[in-house]
């Protein structure tokens, strides 16, 4: 069985799958990835079953291969390197027994992913492997751990996936809300017409949205019955300033909804990092199924798109040392 | 226009959720009707319904709406509402009165003043009332196992802060709107900390993972710091459970 060595790791580094769906009635919400697009393109690069990955928020650190290990880089373009190698993002790749894989921190957006050939040999605990840090289930990785890998059945590397523009921010669709009509007709106007910028507050529950003018916040705002909370909510507690909940959100809460992000915007709202630009607009549901239409449509593409990466002999830096004309195949392995 | 004439009403909770509420303001009547359509709910789940919870007094399903129509699902929840007079169902099975020692203020649990103040009650008259208080289990949300309890006297219809309190610890019991909640995690709260307990309500390594369930009774009696004390070094939680009948 081979293994991932966690030489060191950011703050921000947990184990995540599709989450735990089925306990809302007991307070646990589902949780799991917060750029499930990026957990899905980590599986279609190594053309296996999306299971789990590391979810790297901020940055990731350095990894030691157990054994040869093939590996995707999927979610916020990050610096990564394999011995001082730069490797692509949004691809997959081969790594030998020992090598040791750098992730630092990078440009625009918030998490990266690293999906393992194979995925991860973990007993789950109440259906998921996923780190649920606001439920208190699992916890960051750290260094000096080491996670089990299941055995790999092979594939492909060197594939790669057209990159994506979800990580700057831009405009999230929103859907009204339960408390959505006790805004004014003004506000809800304002609020679509105001650009909001991601505050530095935030984490896997959910994000401080900075208004360029003033809140939002209602004079009933702090007497309002506790009901459902859905990841994608726009919050607004005492201060007026929207908390966008994302995939370890609360079940249940007080603070009055002016409206929730569509699933399918939900990579893209969680993806803005500190400091991006935000601005919401009010879709019909129809338009919102739609996009939800669209998006599973794109989630079953996606091994389709996964196309071998051609590099520029320009950023090959040992390129005097590969063997260009015996290495040619027939090319089926990559199909 | 009396409850009656609005209530149950249907709404969407975004693009997969869809809430049956039952007022807008927690009554008994209203929370047994929530638990009562879950429970029916549960033991006969519509097509493409995927999950059903409460909160304390609505019912929330999560559907997947490309399989199945929101109109579609509204017109069946319509219906079944409409089989019976779900405020006089009755409450759930197997319920259990836990008694949940507390210890009230100190620097463990620092807005009991505040709290006691806003209520226009004395230290000692607030700890009286809190302590004594039979609350039941309205719901289970927020955090996993964490209990919404219900219903405190009148003079506790206290407003959450307008800021939050940036942590509380495990096991905290706060109060606001004549509810108190029962911390299962350290976060963030907008209500008011006035006692701290030793309870773990979500032991997800366990074969039971979570302490409480809705319908359950739920007292707080107050102890002092030296004991408070010597149940954490004993790592004790002090809780009893008993039947209810």
């Amino acid at each position: 069985m081979s293994v991932l060595e966690i030489l060191s790791a950011g703050p921000g580094v947990t184990l995540q799958d599709a989450g735990r769906p089925g306990y809302l009635a007991q307070g646990l919400s589902r949780g799991g990835a917060l750029d499930r697009l990026a957990l899905a393109e980590g599986a279609a690069l190594l053309r296996q079953l999306p299971g789990a990955a590391l979810e790297m928020i901020g940055m990731g650190g350095r990894f030691r291969a157990g054994g040869p290990l093939r590996i995707a880089l999927t979610g916020a373009p990050m610096r990564a390197t394999v011995d001082g190698v730069p490797l692509a993002w949004n691809a997959s790749d081969a790594l030998p027994a020992g090598a040791v894989l750098r992730i630092d921190g990078g440009a625009t957006g918030t998490c990266g992913m690293l999906t393992l050939g194979g995925g991860f040999d973990l007993p789950p605990v109440l259906g998921a492997v996923s780190a649920h840090l606001a439920a208190g289930l699992g916890r960051a990785l750290e260094a000096g751990d080491s996670l089990p890998l299941a055995p790999d059945r092979g594939g492909p590397t060197g594939l790669c996936l057209p990159p994506d523009d979800r990580f700057c921010g831009g405009t999230l669709r929103v859907l009204p809300s339960l408390q959505t009509g006790l805004f004014p007709e003004a506000e809800r106007a304002r609020f679509e017409a105001e650009t909001f910028t991601r505050d530095a507050r935030g984490n896997r529950m959910g994000v401080r949205l900075t208004p360029g003018g003033g809140g939002f916040g209602l004079p009933s705002g702090q007497s309002i019955l506790s009901e459902a909370i859905t990841p994608g909510d726009l919050q607004i507690p005492g201060d007026g300033a929207p908390y966008l909940l994302l995939a370890e959100c609360q079940t249940t809460g007080g603070y009055p909804r002016i409206g929730t992000v569509i699933p399918a915007d939900l990579p893209r709202a969680a993806q803005a990092g500190p400091g991006a630009r935000l601005r919401f607009r009010f879709v019909s549901r129809p338009e919102a199924l739609e996009a939800e239409a669209r998006l599973r449509r794109h989630l079953a593409a996606l091994p389709g798109l996964a196309t071998p990466l051609v590099r520029h002999p320009r950023d090959v830096p040992d390129l005097l040392t590969h063997t260009l004309i015996s290495g040619v195949t027939a090319g089926e392995e990559l199909s | 226009m009396t409850a009656a004439d609005t209530f149950p009403r249907i709404d969407p909770l975004g693009l997969d959720g869809v809430l049956v509420r039952f007022a807008d303001t927690l009554t008994e009547p209203a929370n047994r009707a929530a638990l009562a359509f879950r429970a029916a709910l549960e033991r006969d789940l519509p097509e493409a319904v995927e999950e059903v919870s409460t909160a304390l007094v609505s019912t929330q399903l999560r559907f997947d709406p490309l399989h199945l129509p929101l109109e579609r699902l509204t017109a069946e929840l319509r219906q079944r509402l409409s089989a019976q007079d779900w405020y006089a169902a009755p409450l759930p099975e197997g319920r259990r009165l836990l008694h949940i020692p507390t210890l009230y203020g100190t620097d463990r649990a620092p807005q009991l003043a505040e709290a006691a103040a806003l209520a226009g009650l004395s230290r000692a008259e607030a700890i009286d009332q809190l302590s004594q208080a039979a609350l039941r289990v309205t719901t289970i949300g927020f955090a996993p196992g964490q209990p919404y309890l219900g219903t405190l006297p009148e003079a506790w219809d206290i407003p959450r802060q307008t800021g939050l309190t940036p942590q509380v610890p495990v096991g905290a019991l706060v109060v606001a709107i004549r509810q108190m909640v029962l911390f299962s995690v350290s976060t963030p709260t907008g209500w008011r900390h006035v006692g701290q307990t030793h309870a773990r309500l979500f032991r997800p390594g366990t074969a039971k993972p979570f302490l409480l369930r809705p319908g359950d009774a739920v007292r707080f009696p107050a102890i002092d710091r030296a004991a408070f004390e010597a149940m954490g070094a004993a790592k004790e939680d002090g809780i009893i459970a008993e039947p209810l009948t």
